[in-house]
């Protein structure tokens, strides 16, 4: 067998998604490691100071195409396994397990992560777009004051409520898909099952719960502001 | 436990082949006893539909004893009903009370095509285990329990997989209706002992390609199989087929 066929196996498409999943949490820490510089109570020099490395610094945007196509690996095989694997059972039950032999959001990964790209597609669209449009596009470019675009955008009562949702869906997609991955690798094992299980439950938990009070913070920054 | 009878309403799938569409059918079966098993419920309505002149109910059944997996019902929502780690056979009546509903389907599978009533086809999982689930070393005669030395934690692990019945649980319990918990039993009880040595590096490949071939889903780690399973085999097992996997792939001398 070559490589590509070893790939496109059940387990293969499941190798590409669980290390591309590993490889985007490792990317949530970076990003929320950052981010999480807009809580020094400074008017945001902090967080500027790491913005402004993090978009000027060519190793990052190396490492973003990486990131660009790790997420795009992510969710074509992870999309094309929700598809396949709905259509293996053409006949439905009439009365279902439900909760009683697995947990809801093990089941409903695909809606999660679809919630998730709805989410992402307007985070881009508020953060990312726009410096590194400049960047690439517009000779006159001067960075954007990412700590004052958030003051801004998230003066918005409702952007704040859409970026909550999408922090509860990345909980509960991380809830399953930390431990997912690695069981995927083959460490659920006995001796290891037990401590990932744990540490992707206070993962899931803590990591979206720093994100989700960003936009509240900057709610509160912006709102003080006007006033 | 005091011994009682009831009456219960059963909602049960028929489906003549795999050709026509099934439906449901309702029977009110009396005076049940609580000591029956849940099979000899179904005998006691099947000599009432022959008594009728009615068709009676097709289901799989062969030792009756929880060790053979022919047995095959979906109770209530539940592979095997809803006792834990229990076959259909082994579940009894004193479980349900007078007036129950009981809605007993087949196992629902692209990859278990029903050959009548709550009789599906399983031969999947014999074409699974014919393209990698063996050893070809010649074992002859029974050796001495005590020649090929083993570590005890391996023989009990692979023993521990060993006990799978095959009776396909698993894939009716999986959302996307994987057959994972079974190959991963089968590559297992093998990978961890010598004699399943010189065939390592295929087996693994070649069982899942057939698993895919057949029309089973795929693994998503949800768990429900090693719930329902009536053997308890453990999700470690899929994690072991996983680490299998990710060996021949990566190996040099992997031909499958």
């Amino acid at each position: 067998m070559n490589w590509k066929n070893y790939f496109s196996t059940s387990i293969g498409r499941k190798l590409i998604v669980g290390a591309t999943g590993l490889f985007l949490i490792s990317f949530l820490v970076v990003h929320c490691y950052v981010n999480a510089m807009v809580f020094w109570n400074d008017g945001g020099k902090h967080f500027t100071e790491a913005a402004a490395f993090m978009g000027g610094n060519v190793a990052v945007r190396i490492l973003e195409i990486g990131l660009f196509a790790g997420l795009i690996a992510h969710i074509a095989q992870g999309l094309m396994l929700w598809s396949q694997n709905s259509k293996r059972r053409p006949v439905r039950y009439e009365v279902s397990a439900g909760n009683k032999t697995s947990r809801w959001y093990s089941r409903s990964m695909g809606l999660l992560g679809t919630l998730i790209l709805l989410f992402l597609i307007l985070h881009l669209y508020h953060f990312w777009a726009p410096n590194r449009y400049g960047q690439a596009f517009d000779a006159a470019w001067r960075e954007e004051d990412l700590y004052e675009k958030m003051a801004v955008v998230f003066s918005e009562m409702w952007v704040v409520i859409v970026y909550i949702l999408g922090c509860i869906s990345l909980a509960w997609h991380l809830m399953h898909g930390f431990f997912s991955g690695f069981q995927t690798f083959g460490l659920g094992t006995h001796k290891y099952k037990g401590l990932i299980r744990s540490v992707g439950i206070a993962f899931a938990i803590i990591i979206p719960l720093i994100f989700a009070s960003m936009p509240i913070y900057m709610h509160c920054v912006g709102t003080c502001n006007a006033h | 436990m005091q011994h009682y009878n009831m009456n219960l309403t059963l909602k049960v799938w028929r489906q003549k082949n795999n050709k026509v569409k099934g439906h449901f059918e309702t029977f009110q079966v009396k005076d049940v006893s609580s000591e029956m098993s849940f099979l000899e419920m179904f005998d006691v309505l099947n000599e009432q539909l022959v008594a009728e002149g009615k068709e009676p109910i097709a289901f799989d059944h062969d030792c009756r004893e929880g060790i053979c997996g022919m047995c095959s019902m979906y109770i209530n929502g539940r592979a095997h009903g809803p006792w834990h780690e229990t076959t259909t056979c082994q579940l009894h009546m004193r479980e349900y009370k007078d007036g129950d509903t009981i809605v007993v389907e087949p196992w629902r599978a692209q990859a278990f095509p029903v050959i009548k009533d709550l009789v599906v086809d399983r031969t999947s999982f014999d074409r699974i285990i014919a393209s990698g689930g063996y050893v070809s070393v010649n074992t002859g005669n029974a050796v001495d329990a005590n020649a090929l030395p083993i570590e005890k934690q391996k023989a009990d692990e692979s023993f521990a997989a060993a006990t799978c019945i095959g009776c396909g649980a698993c894939v009716a319990a999986c959302p996307n209706a994987s057959a994972m918990l079974f190959v991963s039993a089968k590559v297992s009880h093998l990978a961890l002992l010598p004699q399943g040595e010189p065939e390592r590096k295929t087996r693994a490949v070649n069982m899942i390609k057939q698993m895919d071939a057949e029309g089973f889903g795929s693994c998503t780690n949800i768990g429900a199989c090693e719930a329902e399973c009536p053997k308890g085999i453990s999700l470690e097992n899929i994690a072991r087929l996983n680490r299998e996997y990710i060996g021949a792939v990566f190996s040099g001398s992997a031909q499958g």
